[in-house]
């Protein structure tokens, strides 16, 4: 290993890096904009919305990232929409990730049991009050798990941005190992750099869901 | 003394199943009604329909002259003059003690603050909860979780309350602290339909007993008469039931 090697391209990885992290939060916080509405949706069965929500979901969960980018960054433009590689990379997270997390958060909501409703219809809380008051904060802490496993998943999809000439972390490794066959160096940093992404989000989600766990069952 | 409850003829069915065959029953203020029978007969659909958990197919449910469960339309605001405990206490688990009993009266009711607070905290004397307002309900025993959870209804200042087997998920060394709250609430004078398995509680607290089988109110009397001297066969058997 050659650590000149490593010095000369950590401006590069860095940068690649930042972009990295920068259109793949942006996509999670799409995919929360909207698996949060559409979860809902299919909770309370609003008709036609939530039927249309899920062949959406379905559609999103059952067919691959590359794919859907595919379609995004090649098809749009068809229509006469162009977008840049980075809006084309976010909002195809953005989709995909939204239909995880609606999953994610319907189940949240579904898990709250129905005694919890009729407790609170006994108090004559209104649908409103029952939904903000009582199964919301219930069903956002049971779903914390599956939403910090859809955060940790849709971080490490980024990798696939790289086939839409988006100059990711996975992107600059090729391009670096293609153009000077440093081979070891950079998949050694690409690894690091993965790791440096994703370790934080893991630790921080395990001490969320902790709290999460706590605040609802106990230890 | 005037009357809180009416029930006239109430049928309730699940599709074909019929659960709740004309049954009438009238409760007048501070009396105590308990409801025994074997598993099955209805008595927990029966409190469910007082107050509106269930739709019912026929008759109606009348607390304090206003109509709360008819046939067609949906349950209404005077639902808040019924308060229910169920079996498995269904406190809310994100919640602390103290906001488990304010939140209703604060939130539905509109009431003040600090008068929910402070009444809260009279109440929770009552039962023994005063130093547990911060617990949350997993940190309580279920007998402690249960005195909470009448607390919790008692604070809306029901008309009636309705009781479901309260201490039928209880651990037997936590039963009695559930039932001397009871007792202590049917001596002020509070309204009650109790549902229960405790034959010995059943003598203790109630004005009248009533006998449910098959959807139908088979036997009611006085305590005395009702345990000492079952009219109808279907009574004494269960009765039996209770003796070794
Ligand atoms: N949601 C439902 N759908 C269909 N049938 C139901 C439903 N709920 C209750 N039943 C039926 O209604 C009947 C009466 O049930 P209920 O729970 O009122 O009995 P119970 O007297 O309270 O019995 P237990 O002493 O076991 O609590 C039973 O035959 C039960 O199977
Ligand atoms: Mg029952």
């Amino acid at each position: 290993m050659d650590f000149n090697v490593i010095r000369e391209y950590l401006p590069i990885y860095w940068e690649a890096f930042f972009l990295t992290i920068k259109i793949g939060w942006i996509g999670i916080l799409i995919s929360f904009g909207i698996g949060i509405p559409a979860s809902f949706s299919m909770f309370f069965k609003i008709p036609v919305i939530s039927q249309i929500v899920k062949a959406y979901v379905e559609l999103f969960r059952n067919t691959p990232l590359l794919v859907q980018l595919f379609f995004i960054y090649f098809g749009l433009p068809k229509l006469g929409i162009t977008i840049s590689a980075q809006t084309c990379g976010a909002l195809g997270l953005g989709l995909l990730g939204g239909a995880y997390m609606a999953e994610a958060f319907r189940s949240g909501l579904e898990a709250v049991p129905k005694t919890q409703s009729e407790a609170a219809f006994a108090l004559n809380m209104s649908k409103g009050q029952l939904f903000r008051l009582i199964i919301l904060p219930q069903a956002l802490s049971s779903s914390v798990p599956a939403v910090v496993a859809n955060v940790i998943f849709l971080l490490k999809e980024t990798s696939v941005f790289s086939a839409i000439s988006l100059m990711d972390l996975m992107f600059t490794a090729k391009d670096l190992i293609g153009l000077y066959y440093n081979t070891t160096e950079c998949l050694t940093m690409l690894v690091l750099f993965y790791v440096i992404m994703l370790l934080p989000v893991s630790v921080l989600g395990n001490i969320v869901e902790k709290k999460a766990r706590f605040s609802m069952f106990g230890e | 003394m005037s009357e809180v409850l009416k029930i006239d003829s109430l049928v309730k069915r699940y599709d074909d199943l019929s659960v709740l065959e004309k049954i009438d029953l009238t409760v007048k203020k501070g009396e105590v009604i308990v409801i025994v029978g074997p598993s099955g007969c209805g008595k927990s659909t029966l409190l469910r329909c007082i107050n509106g958990l269930e739709s019912i197919q026929d008759g109606k449910v009348v607390v304090d002259d206003e109509v709360v469960n008819p046939v067609q339309k949906k349950a209404s605001k005077s639902r808040e003059k019924i308060g229910m405990v169920f079996q498995s206490y269904d406190l809310f688990p994100h919640k602390n003690l103290l906001q488990n009993i304010t939140l209703a009266p604060i939130k539905v009711q509109k009431r003040k603050k600090e008068e929910v607070k402070e009444e809260a905290i009279e109440l929770l004397k009552r039962v023994g909860l005063e130093n547990r307002t911060d617990s949350y309900p997993r940190q309580l025993s279920g007998g402690q979780k249960q005195r909470a959870a009448i607390v919790r209804a008692l604070i809306m200042h029901p008309e009636i309350l309705l009781l479901d087997e309260i201490t039928a998920a209880l651990d037997p060394e936590m039963v009695r602290e559930v039932l001397d709250v009871v007792l202590n609430l049917a001596k002020e004078g509070h309204t009650m339909v109790i549902v229960t398995h405790e034959m010995a509680f059943a003598k203790a607290v109630a004005d009248r007993v009533i006998f449910m089988d098959g959807g139908k109110i088979v036997e009611e009397g006085s305590p005395e008469e009702f345990f000492e001297n079952p009219r109808t066969e279907r009574l004494k058997r269960f009765l039996e039931t209770f003796t070794y």
